[in-house]
């Protein structure tokens, strides 16, 4: 039996080269990012002034909904090859494959997205001031995101169309990580101190860390059981 | 009492609109939750009744000679 | 009775269903008197408020529905965490009844939080920290009973559902203090529909009943809605086929 750190680590190794190998589907998300950033732009129109102002919110909710798009292939594969249940039938606990996993898919969406955002940032004008905090609230706001959006995955993984039901269930959790990380960009824009709510985004996902594995574990069983 | 006449009371001080609007949705919502909950006792009564009156007619009726059936009044148990 | 004999008696649909009928009707007469009550009572009695004048009264129909719309989703947690942990089949059948009263409740402290804020505010939709966490457990609502739908298997949907219901509880707290703190960002100190410096006693007792009689109305729609889903899940059992087949002449109308 090897140690949980090499379990966690095989694992979050396997995860990473099979989302590297399908390279495309990995990057769509992203590509979806930008190309929304874009629409937004031509939406709000480019005054420089305006597209700053509303910036905040704009990365944030596309953020949110970059990731919504990419968690609905989180289980699908291992399920539909039957990895998922050989799993679970190990009958050991899932809280570090489930781990693993959702850590692997954070680097490819929330991290990534957290990367790329000083790209965004220039497309939609926000303040120079404003980047640091910006890419603090994606670094400590994102693992909340892809792991609350796990439990999500996890529930509706065994269902025929389960994307617009995945939004349905998730973004109604997404709301507090929404508020604080956009509401910190806003107010360092203003020259505000924000230490306070990049604390808890901060906590908001370690709570997601300690509470979501156990949610997606008993999730993934349930939905195995049905097919 | 905090009106004079009916018609005071009606009309709330110039907000009888809005306190009807909410008053009038709270009834209907409260009689909906109400006559739901009933509708779906009496119907799934009905509906599980009907279906296992069916289930002991067709086991009687493949359990025993034709004459036989009006005679068994009693449910057959499995 | 212990409290252990007790709670296996809970969880059985049969011992629930003989005491259903009388504890019903018990607290359908306690719902009914108090809803009266407390409705006449604000009404017609309760003096009207110094700054909003008679608009002021949409305060006992709004609050004890977002009061109870809360606490309805709270149960739906409670019974979760018990379908989730002891598997018992009551608390799935509380999971799925108690949806449609919480979702309903929830619409209806929206839509008059609308009504009142039009008077009010000047608006019909102002995104007000309390409508606004009404709003989004609006949504909560919604995604339970959609995912409860999207399962075709009871017994699935039921465990999901729990997972779901848990979950949002723990979110709940969360979702309530970020927005308050979003809207302290966004506004300044806004006028509080319902926070009145001191409410007379004259005020809020009537606002009291109302919130009791509203949950006593929950306890009767949700016992209403349990007994005819027992009947359906349970309709293999003796019990149940002697009480819709067997009873039948004698009347089993309620």
């Amino acid at each position: 039996m090897s140690s949980p750190a090499a379990l966690f680590a095989a694992q979050f190794r396997r995860e990473l080269t099979a989302a590297l190998r399908s390279l495309q589907e990995a990057l769509n998300p992203l590509v979806f990012l930008f190309l929304a950033i874009t629409l937004f732009a031509l939406g709000v129109g480019v005054e420089p002034q305006t597209l700053g102002r509303y910036a905040p919110g704009i990365i944030w909710v596309l953020v949110l909904l970059s990731n919504l798009l990419a968690l609905e292939g989180l289980f699908r594969r291992d399920f539909d090859d039957g990895t998922l249940e050989q799993l679970v039938l190990l009958g050991q606990p899932l809280f570090l494959p489930v781990l693993a996993k959702v850590a692997a898919q954070w680097c490819l969406t929330g991290l990534a997205m957290t990367l790329l955002a000083p790209l965004a940032a220039l497309l939609l004008y926000l303040p120079a001031e404003a980047l640091g905090v910006t890419l603090l609230t994606l670094l400590t706001g994102s693992p909340a995101l892809s792991l609350f959006g796990a439990v999500g995955a996890a529930l509706t993984v065994g269902l025929r169309r389960g994307g617009v039901l995945l939004a349905l269930l998730i973004l109604p959790l997404y709301v507090p990580t929404l508020i604080f990380g956009a509401g910190a960009i806003t107010l360092a824009m203003a020259g505000v101190d924000v230490s306070a709510q990049i604390y808890l985004l901060t906590a908001i996902s370690m709570l997601s860390v300690t509470v979501a594995p156990f949610a997606v574990q008993a999730a993934l069983r349930i939905s195995l059981e049905q097919s | 009492m905090s009106f004079a006449s009916p018609g005071e009371f009606f009309a709330m001080g110039g907000h009888g609109l809005y306190v009807w609007l909410s008053y009038g949705a709270a009834v209907i919502i409260v009689l909906y939750n109400v006559f739901a909950a009933r509708h779906r006792q009496r119907r799934v009564i009905r509906l599980v009744g009907d279906r296992l009156r069916r289930q002991d007619a067709a086991r009687r009726a493949d359990a025993a000679p034709p004459q036989t059936v009006e005679a068994t009044g009693e449910s057959i148990r499995s | 009775m212990t409290v252990k004999e007790l709670w296996h008696k809970l969880g059985s649909p049969r011992w629930f269903y003989g005491i259903s009928r009388p504890l019903g009707l018990v607290l359908g007469v306690l719902a009914f008197g108090l809803l009266l009550t407390g409705t006449v009572w604000g009404l017609l009695f309760a003096p009207a408020d110094y700054q909003q004048g008679n608009s002021f009264r949409i305060i006992y129909v709004h609050v004890p529905t977002a009061i109870v719309a809360q606490s309805v989703y709270m149960l739906m947690g409670a019974a979760g965490v018990v379908l989730l942990v002891w598997r018992m089949k009551m608390a799935d059948i509380v999971l799925k009844t108690a949806v449609p009263f919480g979702m309903t409740m929830t619409a209806l402290a929206l839509f008059t939080g609308a009504v009142w804020g039009k008077p009010t505010w000047g608006a019909w939709w102002v995104w007000d920290a309390r409508t606004t966490s009404m709003l989004v457990l609006l949504f909560l609502y919604f995604g339970l009973y959609a995912l409860r739908q999207a399962i075709p298997r009871q017994e699935t949907a039921g465990r999901a559902c729990a997972v779901l219901a848990v979950v949002g509880v723990i979110n709940i707290p969360i979702i309530k203090y970020s927005v308050d703190w979003w809207l302290t960002l966004h506004q300044g100190a806004t006028f509080k529909l319902t926070e009145a410096p001191a409410m007379p006693a004259e005020m809020w007792l009537p606002l009291l009943v109302n919130v009791l009689g509203i949950y006593c109305l929950f306890g009767v729609t949700l016992i209403g809605r349990m007994r005819a889903e027992i009947v359906e899940r349970e309709q293999g059992t003796q019990w149940v086929r002697e009480l819709v087949t067997g009873s039948v002449a004698g009347g089993s109308g309620s």
